[in-house]
């Protein structure tokens, strides 16, 4: 039988704002045990909730992003469970009002061996504002386990899709461009290691063609793409394994445990809480008017697919170079900075996602750490464009200023790499290579091409590299003809 | 200077005697610990007392008023309930669960007292958590009704309402979730307020049932209450239902004449349930009202019998949650042995919580449950709204609504204590006003005489429209100036009241 893998995600964003989502207390990452946690992340007797106007500020601009309905009036409620580390006894949540409804995002699944690559609409669901919880921690003092609440109460916004992906490329494709588009909108750092951006996969198979969905299990926290792969991939061949063997699957949540690369059932459903949800009485309905979202929408950035579709307008890129151009606003930023400064534009996106990503990716940097800015870049590509240098020059050029070593020019000047252009002293080292290689013009002459790359190779060996290579050309094609 | 007439004397006559200097702030705050050394191990109204600190505070005050920086209340001694996180003080909440906890910030209520430069004497005895009418849930024992010793002073603020009617503080401050200020109050021969929800911000007040608590003043007379609210009202950021108005004078209305204002009496107010004694008393003091001008109408608050099952549907509810908190793991009761972590848990929670706390967290519990929310919490919340209604309506006909604030003068300690539902017809007239978060006070109205013949304070109830609070203020005051029900002081050393 042929089955199909269905697939939904949850993801937690923790918002960058200056201070938690229901109190006063920095949110530092990495900060001392619980020294980011006041009265309120302590949950002492009497302490209230105020909710951050930042975070609402954030989820606004999400909602906005992804084109959705943001409601009027969303409700806080509580989700009360035991748990050492969530202080109140209850997570801060919303339950059936969340401030963002119903909205999409169009994915890019890239080809993979003979697929080709194509777009997918994801509809989200929803998404809603809560707080994080703390933290246990083990092993910091001998026979005991401690709490550290500096976590607690730091904001989330949970973006929940609907089970509209069909395999781990397009669920990560979906991760992928979420993660772009919440560091695009400035809402999330997008750090995964830090857990500010976490994924929750829920995973289900049915026979191929079928409607009905299967019973799903959660894999709870993944925190790279790497391991969502192996996760989802590992989680859909043992359900399938499962129903084959004539096993069902029972509704659980899992733990992938990137050692082994399996996933495990963390607790089954029959163990599951019964949340007691019931809106927060200390907590006023969340009101967004028109007004608050005209005014957020004004301060938005332009966002990813206006802009791609702009530089392909704009600049004539492919749409290619584009979508790679756009997966983050720093690095269309720094594309748009180069063109800016007066370089060619497709120059521009090949440079780019030629060798300052290949150097970004060894050193592991993203764009703003680039070592070269893009006034830089740009001087480079119009040393190539106005002939001062060829290509095989300018990218000793690069790695010169990678390194360091100074600008352009004076790097340029200190290796000695300006090209030779004058048309006089070309056509002097090609009459040398000329007569002392008689046989291969005679070659040429009788219809052998190939001997004319060899005299352009003799020509620019001649002049140690420096001879502008399309000047060589045109003046050797002359005197041959001639 | 007379110990007996200082304590009984108005805030408004003892500011006057500060601000004179004819009086210190720490010999006025002296006189009241003496007070309370001599009476309270009896009556068992303060559970917390820190002579250092407060004489700290009093020295404080008198440093103020040397420098004429002073308000109506700095010097004056105050009660608070043990609700309120005071820092540096125990704030248990009348649990056990709480009974090692130092508060370590300050609430609301007290940093305003603070401000004032009032001075904070002790933390009155309560309820466990404000879940009771007696007093009788606290861990650390009942209070004894001073005006008679084998009564309860009601509850839940129990411990402020013996405090105010022994004289052992000049003023206190109660919570009311359903009638835990104007109950005691109207039992113990005071007057008390529960302001609008959202007048007085419920920042470092113990939460019992979120969307009804709400703090106000204990005190011996209407314009005594009004002092107390300038200082406890006001908007406060920390707590978002905190309603941002501009700040009231709440004696502003203590001198208007009654002159056809309207009264409300409800039918359901007056009918089966209600003790006769007590029924007499409010009808004079209706009658009292009418020669002072006002008017009289009949009206209907039809919903006033769902006001019980709602709120012992609401209230649990949110107090399961609230609650939650109180796990052994921070701070609180942590049982001595345990095996795991949920044995820590269930232990922790087992020893600290007592039966009545424990009961209405197993009803809210269940009433917020899978499959029970829609029939129960949903169901009631419902209802909570059509009781603000019938609010609504009747405030179209008249200005206030009175009747009695208890069906019943102070019962005997131990005589409801098994009975959880007679237990909570005690809040019968008092909890449709915290449902629809309107204002309520409980005023001095007469005596009635019990079974064995003792002669007992009854209460006046007065509900005003939403944020009406001055003119009930006024409406009480006016009484209060040709009655004297309100100066009655129980004689503490009865010698058939000592127990």
């Amino acid at each position: 039988m042929e089955w199909e893998v269905v697939i939904g995600l949850e993801t937690h964003t923790q918002l960058q704002t200056n201070t938690k989502i229901f109190s006063g207390a920095a949110i530092k990452y990495g900060a001392e045990p619980n020294t980011q946690a006041c009265e309120v992340s302590l949950a002492l007797p009497g302490v209230l909730p105020v909710l951050n106007k930042q975070a609402v500020h954030c989820a606004i601009k999400f909602g906005l992003a992804i084109n959705a309905e943001i409601a009027p009036r969303s409700v806080f409620a509580r989700k009360n469970y035991f748990y050492p580390d969530l202080p109140k006894g209850y997570q801060i949540s919303q339950f059936e009002l969340p401030v963002v409804g119903k909205g999409a995002v169009t994915i890019q699944v890239p080809a993979q061996g003979k697929n080709a690559a194509y777009e997918k609409v994801i509809n989200i669901t929803r998404a809603h504002l809560e707080e994080d919880a703390g933290k246990s921690v083990h092993g910091a003092v001998e026979d005991m386990s401690g709490i550290d609440l500096n976590r607690a109460g730091t904001p989330l916004l949970e973006i929940v899709t609907e089970p509209d992906m069909r395999s781990a490329a397009e669920a990560v494709a979906y991760a992928k461009k979420l993660h772009e588009l919440v560091q695009w909108i400035d809402i999330c750092d997008g750090n995964m290691q830090e857990g500010s951006f976490r994924c929750d996969v829920n995973v289900s198979v049915r026979p191929k063609g079928t409607e009905k969905l299967g019973t799903r299990r959660e894999i709870k926290n993944l925190n790279s793409f790497k391991f969502m792969t192996q996760a989802i991939e590992y989680e859909t061949r043992w359900q399938i394994e499962t129903l084959e063997d004539g096993g069902k699957i029972q509704q659980a949540t899992v733990l992938f445990n990137p050692d082994t690369g399996e996933t495990r059932a963390m607790r089954s459903k029959e163990e599951a809480n019964d949340y007691r949800y019931f809106p927060d009485p200390d907590l006023l309905p969340l009101i967004i008017t028109e007004a608050d979202k005209a005014r957020i929408g004004a301060d938005m950035p332009e966002l990813p697919a206006a802009m791609k579709a702009r530089l392909e307008a704009q600049y004539g890129l492919s749409s290619y170079d584009a979508s790679s151009l756009t997966t983050s606003k720093d690095l269309a930023d720094y594309f748009v900075a180069i063109v800016d400064a007066g370089a060619d534009a497709k120059q521009a996106a090949n440079w780019m996602m030629g060798s300052v990503s290949a150097k970004l990716n060894s050193e592991d940097k993203n764009i703003k750490a680039c070592s070269i800015s893009a006034q830089q870049l740009a001087q480079l590509l119009t040393r190539i464009a106005d002939g001062t240098i060829s290509n095989n020059a300018a990218k000793q050029v690069f790695e010169a200023m990678w390194a360091g070593e100074g600008d352009v020019d004076s790097i340029i000047a200190a290796k000695g790499l300006k090209q030779e252009s004058d048309t006089g002293a070309i056509e002097a080292i090609i009459d040398e290579v000329l007569a002392a290689n008689g046989a291969m013009v005679e070659e040429f002459k009788a219809g052998k091409e190939k001997a004319f790359n060899a005299l352009v190779g003799q020509a620019m060996k001649a002049s140690k590299g420096k001879a502008n290579p399309a000047q060589v050309n045109e003046i050797l094609k002359k005197k041959l003809s001639a | 200077m007379n110990q007996i007439d200082l304590t009984h004397f108005s805030l408004r006559q003892i500011a006057e005697l500060l601000q004179s200097k004819k009086i210190s702030s720490v010999e006025l705050t002296q006189t009241f610990l003496a007070r309370i050394k001599q009476y309270n191990p009896n009556i068992n109204a303060y559970i917390a007392l820190d002579e250092d600190k407060t004489l700290a505070q009093a020295q404080a005050a008198d440093a103020r008023i040397a420098a004429g920086n002073v308000t109506p209340l700095t010097g004056i001694p105050i009660a608070q309930k043990d609700i309120f996180c005071a820092k540096g003080w125990p704030t248990t909440c009348g649990s056990k669960m709480l009974a090692e906890f130092i508060a370590p910030y300050d609430a609301h209520v007290i940093s305003q007292f603070d401000s004032a430069g009032a001075v904070n004497l002790g933390k009155t005895n309560m309820d466990e958590f404000a879940m009771g009418s007696s007093n009788e849930t606290s861990y650390f024992g009942g209070v004894k009704n001073p005006w008679s010793y084998d009564r309860v002073p009601g509850g839940s603020s129990g411990g402020s309402a013996a405090a105010v009617a022994a004289r052992l503080c000049a003023a206190a401050t109660g919570t009311d979730t359903g009638g835990s200020i104007r109950q005691p109050a109207s039992l113990c021969g005071l007057t008390g307020l529960k302001p609008t929800y959202g007048v007085v911000s419920r920042y470092g007040m113990i939460a019992f049932a979120s969307s009804l608590d709400q703090a106000g003043p204990m005190a011996k007379s209407a314009e005594d209450c009004a002092l107390m609210m300038n200082v406890m009202a006001g908007f406060d950021e920390r707590d978002s239902t905190s309603l941002d108005r501009a700040k009231e004078d709440y004696c502003k209305d203590l001198h208007q004449p009654l002159r056809g204002l309207k009264i409300g009496l409800p039918k359901e107010f007056f009918a089966q349930g209600l003790d006769a004694n007590v029924g007499k008393v409010i009808e004079a003091a209706i009658s009292q009202y009418k020669k002072l001008g006002a008017d009289i109408i009949e009206i209907s608050l039809p919903n006033t019998g769902l006001s019980i099952p709602v709120y012992y549907v609401l209230a649990p509810a949110e107090a399961s949650s609230n609650l939650s908190r109180y796990d052994g793991v921070r701070y609180g009761h942590r049982s001595a042995e345990y095996s795991d972590l949920m044995d820590m848990y269930c232990k922790s929670r087992a020893e600290g919580f007592g039966a009545e706390v424990k009961r209405r967290i197993l009803i809210g519990t269940y009433v917020l449950s899978a499959g029970y929310y829609d029939a129960y919490y949903l169901k009631a919340q419902q209802i909570r709204r059509l009781i603000a209604q019938d609010f609504v309506e009747a405030f179209k006909q008249c200005d206030v609504i009175m009747g009695p604030a208890a069906p019943s003068t102070a019962f005997k300690a131990g005589e409801k204590v098994d009975d959880p539902v007679a237990m909570y017809l005690q809040d019968i007239y008092t909890i449709s006003t915290n449902l629809a978060g309107l204002p309520g006070m409980s005023v001095p109205a007469g005596f009635a005489q019990s079974d064995d013949g003792k002669s007992l304070p009854v209460g006046l109830q007065i509900i005003g429209n939403y944020f009406d609070e001055a003119r009930m203020l006024g409406v009480a005051h006016q009484y209060q100036q040709v009655t004297d029900w309100h100066k009655q002081a129980p004689n503490l050393d009865m010698p058939e009241g000592i127990a």
